[in-house]
């Protein structure tokens, strides 16, 4: 005999009628006549989850901090996220759909991966949310082990899908920026691209440091020679900046290829780039430079056509 | 082998091969080099490239090394006539592997210090010291020096 | 002497063999003027491929090399210098102004070869 045949949703004050059951019965309550009350009882629940948000989400800040997770975070910062979550998580309780928490989720990652935040603590925070909110759901339903059952069958899916949804979209987000990183990798140590004879172009891409400076310059030497350039184009359109140093490095790069008989020719100067290597004392007149890459490899070609053909000039007859 | 081991980790950290029990390459090596006239200039610098490589620096370190180690025993050559170099293996924090270059004479001494290390060389050629050079090259940069008595200089570069 | 100078038409070539002392490379830039001098060649080549160091020594030398035989009408190329070479050269703040410089050889000769024909097709009635 069921308790209720009704599809009013349950409320958990009313003394069960008869006598207790202590045995569940999940099929009815997700396929049966009950299904239509548990969303009822999801909706019920939800209410009292969000009624108690204040109270549970310092309950489960505090957890946190317990366990050690998030130490990059300061406390502030640890509510504040929690009640964003907090909120985004019972959204996806209610409404089943999961859209809403991935993105949210991504968006969460994106912000506390720079943060050195690992997968273990995001795990560990969402399985001690769902504690929390499952422990809350037992003390408000135990009176009646029947009702609480169903409200478990309603909660646990939930939970666990929310859970697993968040740590997948942390993973994902992570190889987005491993990938990412990966890609900027190759691209800065691509490059040095045979263009033609005699002729090598360099295209720079991102923020350079000393030691991957010194590392181009190393590779664009032993390409020189490789392949017997004469001419090299380096653009460094794609450089946002450049630090003195790394300035400093671009002038020895110029004159160390110049010791290996080629001429480079810097295209995609910024006007930052260019007051940089003024301010560390670099005449700009002595610099092969020009606007584009397009008219860096105009200029090699002509500086290349100069070199094949000698200039001889017939002698005037007098 | 676990009191050798404690012994060598006291010393300093080394990893003892477990194979041989022996340290390999010889971390404890220390090379001295009697400097006396330009002939000197060039085993110093081979010596050094010869213990980088050793070491493990990669073909372009070994130049800079070879390259510091010429301009220091070069500066004993030109101003004290006569001192030494000395070149030790370094072991750092967590294993990684450096050289040492101490180039030491009883010369005349360098009177400012300060405007040696400013002044690089002059495009007219003047005989600079090169000390800000030699410090370029390196990654650690020590100087030293008393009027009348001498000058050290110690410099250390480390494996990346 | 330490280090053979070849003469090839109107250039020189000297070829670097080895790690060389000061005294050397001295000796090596006063042969190179005076035999400038005696052919009236109008090159010099200096080919520093074996140079595993260049110190600031040599690299005064090299320009010494360059100001004095360009003084008896010879310009002069440094060929071969090796990538860490020219790494450590730029490093220690050194500059070889004035001092030209070409991959190999061959490319020296080529640099040679052209600015001989730029001065040759340059002048009226030469």
């Amino acid at each position: 005999m069921r308790n209720t045949e009704s599809h009013e949703p349950v409320a958990s004050t009313r003394p069960a009628e008869g006598r207790p059951r202590s045995h569940r019965r999940p099929d009815e309550s997700r396929h049966g006549p009950g299904a239509a009350s548990t969303g009822g009882l999801l909706r019920e629940l939800v209410t009292h989850l969000r009624h108690n948000r204040n109270q549970l989400r310092d309950e489960w800040a505090k957890r946190i901090m317990e366990a050690r997770l998030l130490t990059a975070m300061s406390q502030d910062e640890i509510v504040a996220e929690a009640t964003s979550v907090y909120d985004n998580y019972l959204d996806a309780v209610q409404t089943g759909t999961l859209e809403a928490l991935q993105a949210y989720a991504r968006s969460l990652s994106e912000r506390i991966i720079p943060r050195g935040v690992e997968i273990d603590e995001v795990v560990g925070i969402v399985l001690l949310l769902r504690d929390v909110l499952a422990r809350s759901l037992f003390a408000k339903y135990r009176a009646d082990v029947e009702v609480l059952n169903r409200v478990l069958d309603a909660y646990e899916p939930a939970a666990n899908r929310i859970a697993i949804t968040v740590a997948v979209g942390f993973v994902q987000e992570r190889e987005r920026v491993i990938r990412e990183q990966q890609e900027a990798i190759r691209e800065l140590s691509t490059p040095v691209l045979p263009v033609r004879e005699r002729l090598l172009i360099l295209p720079i891409i991102g923020l350079i440091d000393r030691q991957r400076a010194r590392q181009l310059t190393e590779q664009l030497l032993c390409a020189i020679r490789t392949n017997r350039a004469r001419v090299v184009v380096m653009d460094i359109t794609g450089v946002p900046a450049m630090d003195s140093n790394v300035a400093n490095h671009l002038v020895q790069t110029v004159e160390a290829s110049r010791l290996l008989g080629a001429t480079v020719i810097v295209t995609g100067l910024s006007p930052e780039i260019a007051q940089t290597l003024v301010t560390i004392g670099v005449d700009l007149r002595t610099m092969n430079t020009v606007g584009d890459l397009q008219g860096g490899i105009e200029e090699a070609e002509r500086l290349l056509g100069l070199e094949v053909v000698p200039v001889i000039e017939a002698k005037p007859q007098t | 082998m676990g009191e050798r081991q404690r012994a060598a980790e006291s010393a300093g950290g080394f990893a003892v091969s477990r194979r041989s029990g022996r340290l390999s390459p010889d971390l404890t090596q220390e090379e001295s080099i009697s400097v006396r006239s330009d002939v000197d200039i060039v085993v110093a610098r081979r010596r050094g490239r010869e213990l980088a490589a050793s070491l493990g620096f990669g073909p372009t370190d070994q130049t800079l090394i070879a390259t510091a180690i010429s301009e220091l025993t070069r500066n004993i050559v030109l101003y004290a006539e006569r001192g030494q170099v000395v070149l030790k293996a370094l072991v750092g924090q967590g294993g990684k592997r450096g050289i040492m270059v101490v180039a030491r004479d009883h010369g005349p001494g360098i009177s400012n210090v300060e405007q040696a290390l400013q002044s690089g060389f002059s495009t007219s050629g003047g005989l600079g010291l090169g000390l800000p050079g030699v410090r370029r090259l390196t990654d650690e940069f020590d100087i030293a020096s008393e009027v009348g008595r001498g000058t050290t200089v110690t410099v250390k570069k480390w494996n990346r | 002497m330490a280090v053979p100078i070849l003469k090839q038409g109107q250039y020189l070539i000297a070829t670097i063999q080895d790690a060389l002392t000061d005294a050397d490379l001295q000796q090596l830039r006063d042969g190179l003027v005076a035999q400038v001098g005696r052919h009236r060649s109008r090159g010099v080549i200096v080919d520093i491929t074996a140079l595993d160091v260049m110190d600031s020594f040599a690299v005064r030398t090299v320009r010494d090399i360059a100001h004095m035989t360009r003084l008896r009408g010879a310009e002069t190329v440094i060929v071969g210098m090796q990538p860490e070479v020219a790494l450590s050269v730029v490093q220690l703040g050194l500059t070889l102004e004035g001092v030209h410089a070409a991959l190999d050889l061959e490319e020296g000769l080529a640099f040679l070869d052209k600015k001989a024909n730029a001065v040759r097709g340059g002048r009226p009635g030469g």
